[in-house]
């Protein structure tokens, strides 16, 4: 099972004693939003029951061997990591640990989550105010993400959340993120239109520390990982928040777009020099992507993946499940 | 990660060279290196089964077997196929006789949409034409006030309602207006859409057949995996789209995804998107898009782009220069220059023949502009003449140079060599030779 909201979180023991329930609305519609989840995972696909049919791993040939292979490149997991994934399986069937075709699918999907980073990484919100930082490339999805993350801090959690619009640079970004704000019922501190982000983020901690307001998130604007300029501009943002507030961003989460092919690790690479990434946020699960490129990032960069996309609406992030990516991943 | 083809295929037939001859078993590393350098560059696993199977049938050919240098051979053909399965038949925009051009755009979320069109908009000015635009994008927040915004940036009428009415209904309006106006062209800005969403697909069609556009343009993420034939075959399916806007070829992904998408469905790539200034939209050069998938350079493209900068006669200097060695540091510097206003740094070395592993290089030690500088600094600390022949520079002339530039001699001996390297690549590239892999990394 998912984790639920409250899980996804580390939170300060303030917090926890305030005796909120386990994340309410997460029992009443867990069920519901899950089965909208695994639809989406394998809409225009068979059902998760048929990945890579049983029989393949009862008997297996190079043709099996290949075609496991291939469903992993062909979810964008990449031809290294892909390798190394199925070289460990191979290496355990060889080495006659595991004894009929279901016990190896399930060690496949094992070490699949395995590779992804598990699911135990926590969003750390024990800081006051706690400060996340939401960076990524352009078009990834970062303002709805934000959107979508104040409405669940302030529903689920009973926090108080202050979003800053520090994309000053893209056209109606901040009106964006206005309306976003109103939807998810949380304060807005916005800078000017090609304004100075760095004091939209300064300006919006201050704001949360003179009014106790829980957690800070930040948007940023897009940029592509490969402008040198944009990016020293981010690393001062983060700089700018450190200065205001000792240890903050508390976590810097990059947004990958889960249509993303091997340029995602090169993004997450030079994201996570700028500013020290701290977790992903795979979004656009909903289509028929899968979304692999975050287990080559998790794998090769230790970036766990946090938090997942899958809709338009409020509700559609989701706590990351690696059990369940991972199987979805083999889906054909 | 930036492994080179070329690199690879080098050291893969390294064996070969000395013996000359390809065996079957030799074209089958071979296209092992060319499938993960593919699939590293996203192109479609499907697509690069096929690709690699013709690949391997042309190797096996007697004529390469016969050939003299077969690790040239080899990238040679792989290029050849890969410029002809990009290019093929092209088509420029369809404008309409009379009455506006309608151009729809369509695409995924976040592939876009909206800064192409204004780009585009901004282009077909350049052109001579009026372009308006009309914002049929009700969805996402504030998608109406980014279009008023770059629309107003690059000059364009920008026809809205708000997000009340029905796209299609406003899409029918803005024709209207458009009529009325004397608008030249009207490009239809839509919400970003997931293929699979039959509601917003089924809004598509209704769009396109209301407003019986000339062009439907699917706008295409250059970083997109393994899922662009999933996307490109469902949005031909429901739109029929003519042809592909690649966007955010600015930053370093291969662009697989544009091979995969021409494979799959025939439609040509039109433009591709450079930069985020609304005036880096370009035509598509399909030619280059072979060399950037598979991670080689192209002097054409750096040729070109000095010319955007320079102005004619200049780049017909450069162009003299290069084919006759005559390319000298001081050439070097001034290109150099131009290339610092040309933008990002390793997008514009990505270009120059065989500066793949440089910018490799650069990239891992963490300097680009500061190590501009440098190279500035010690070609500035040379003699006229010394930088018109670099052969001058002795034992005594290097440690004057490395003091005068505050480097190390190791550094001016780096720079003369690889410059020495660079030029001789550059000639062979410019007459048309295939390089020697070999001088590809610049060792």
């Amino acid at each position: 099972m998912a984790r639920s909201w409250r899980d996804t979180f580390e939170l300060g023991e303030s917090a926890e004693g305030a005796g909120v329930g386990e994340g309410s609305s997460d029992r009443e519609s867990g069920r519901g939003l899950f089965r909208r989840l695994r639809q989406s995972l394998s809409k225009s696909r068979q059902a998760l029951q048929a990945e890579l049919g049983a029989s393949l791993f009862e008997q297996l040939d190079d043709e099996a061997w290949e075609r496991m292979e291939e469903a992993l490149i062909l979810a964008d997991v990449g031809a290294r990591t892909t390798a190394e994934v199925v070289g460990r399986l191979e290496t355990e069937v060889e080495g006659g640990t595991l004894s009929g075709g279901e016990a190896v699918r399930e060690r496949l999907v094992e070490l699949l989550a395995e590779a992804a980073g598990g699911d135990d990484a926590r969003i750390d919100l024990r800081a006051r105010p706690a400060v996340i930082m939401v960076v990524g490339v352009n078009g990834t999805g970062k303002t709805t993400t934000i959107g979508k993350l104040a409405w669940h801090v302030r529903n689920e959690l009973d926090l108080s959340v202050i979003v800053a619009a520090a994309d000053t640079y893209r056209a109606a970004a901040i009106e964006q993120l206005e309306q976003w704000s109103e939807r998810a019922g949380t304060e807005i501190v916005r800078g000017s239109p090609g304004g100075d982000p760095g004091a939209v983020v300064f300006d919006a901690i201050a704001a949360a520390q003179s009014r106790d307001v829980d957690v800070v998130i930040a948007d940023t604007a897009g940029r592509l990982h490969t402008h040198s300029n944009l990016m020293a501009e981010l690393a001062k943002v983060r700089r700018v928040a450190a200065k205001r507030l000792d240890g903050a961003p508390h976590e810097s989460l990059i947004v990958i777009d889960a249509t993303t092919g091997q340029n995602g690790l090169r993004q997450a690479q030079a994201f996570a020099e700028a500013v020290e990434l701290t977790g992903v946020v795979l979004t656009k699960l909903d289509g028929t992507a899968k979304g692999g490129i975050a287990l080559a990032i998790a794998s090769e960069l230790g970036l766990p993946v946090k938090l997942i996309g899958v809709g338009e609406g409020l509700e559609d992030l989701r706590p990351f499940d690696a059990r369940e990516f991972a199987a979805a991943l083999l889906a054909e | 990660m930036f492994d080179q083809l070329s690199d690879r295929l080098a050291e893969t037939l390294s064996g070969v060279r000395s013996r000359g001859k390809l065996t079957e078993a030799d074209v089958d590393r071979a296209m092992r290196e060319i499938r993960l350098a593919l699939l590293e560059a996203d192109v479609n696993f499907k697509v690069v089964k096929s690709f690699t199977e013709t690949v391997r049938e042309r190797c096996l050919g007697a004529g390469v077997l016969d050939s003299l240098n077969p690790g040239q051979q080899v990238v040679k053909i792989v290029n050849e196929e890969l410029a002809e399965l990009m290019g093929g038949a092209s088509r420029d925009l369809a404008f309409a006789g009379s009455g506006p051009t309608v151009i729809l755009m369509a695409g995924l979320q976040g592939s876009g949409k909206t800064t192409a069109c204004a780009k585009l908009a901004k282009l077909l000015a350049g052109q001579g034409k009026s372009a308006a635009l009309v914002a049929c994008d009700t969805q996402r927040p504030a998608a109406v006030d980014q279009l008023v915004t770059v629309g107003q940036q690059a000059g364009a009428k920008v026809y809205e309602q708000g997000t009340d009415r029905d796209p299609t209904e406003i899409a029918e309006w803005a024709l209207g207006q458009a009529k009325a106006a004397g608008d030249d062209v009207l490009i239809v800005d839509t919400a970003g859409r997931l293929h699979i969403d039959e509601d917003l697909m089924d809004e598509l069609a209704a769009i396109r057949k209301r407003t019986k556009p000339h062009d439907i343009l699917l706008v295409l993420d250059a970083m997109t995996g393994q899922d662009a034939v999933n996307v490109a075959d469902a949005f031909a399916e429901r739109v029929d789209f003519d042809g592909v806007l690649l966007t955010k070829l600015d930053g370093d992904a291969r662009g697989g995804a544009a091979l995969s998408v021409k494979a799959v469905t025939g439609k040509p790539i039109l433009y591709a998107s450079v930069g985020e200034k609304l005036d880096q939209l370009e035509r598509f050069h399909p030619e280059r898009m072979a060399g950037r998938i598979l991670g080689m350079g192209d002097v054409m493209s750096l040729i070109e782009k000095a010319e955007e900068v320079s102005d004619k006669k200049q780049a017909e200097d450069l162009e003299r220069k290069i084919r006759r060695q005559e390319f000298t540091l001081d050439d070097f510097l001034q290109q150099m220059r131009q290339v610092r206003r040309m933008g990002p740094l390793g997008n514009v070395l990505g270009m120059m023949p065989g500066m793949g592993k440089a910018v490799r290089q650069i990239r891992q030690a963490d300097v680009d502009d500061r190590e501009l500088d440098r190279l500035e600094a010690i070609i500035l600390s040379m003699t006229p003449a010394e930088r018109a022949r670099p052969q001058l520079i002795d034992g005594s002339r290097r440690k004057r140079i490395a003091r005068g530039s505050g480097t190390t001699v190791q550094a001016v001996n780096q720079l003369v060599k690889q410059f020495g390297q660079m030029r001789k690549l550059m000639a062979q590239l410019a007459k048309g030779k295939m390089p020697d892999p070999q001088q590809l990394g610049l060792r």
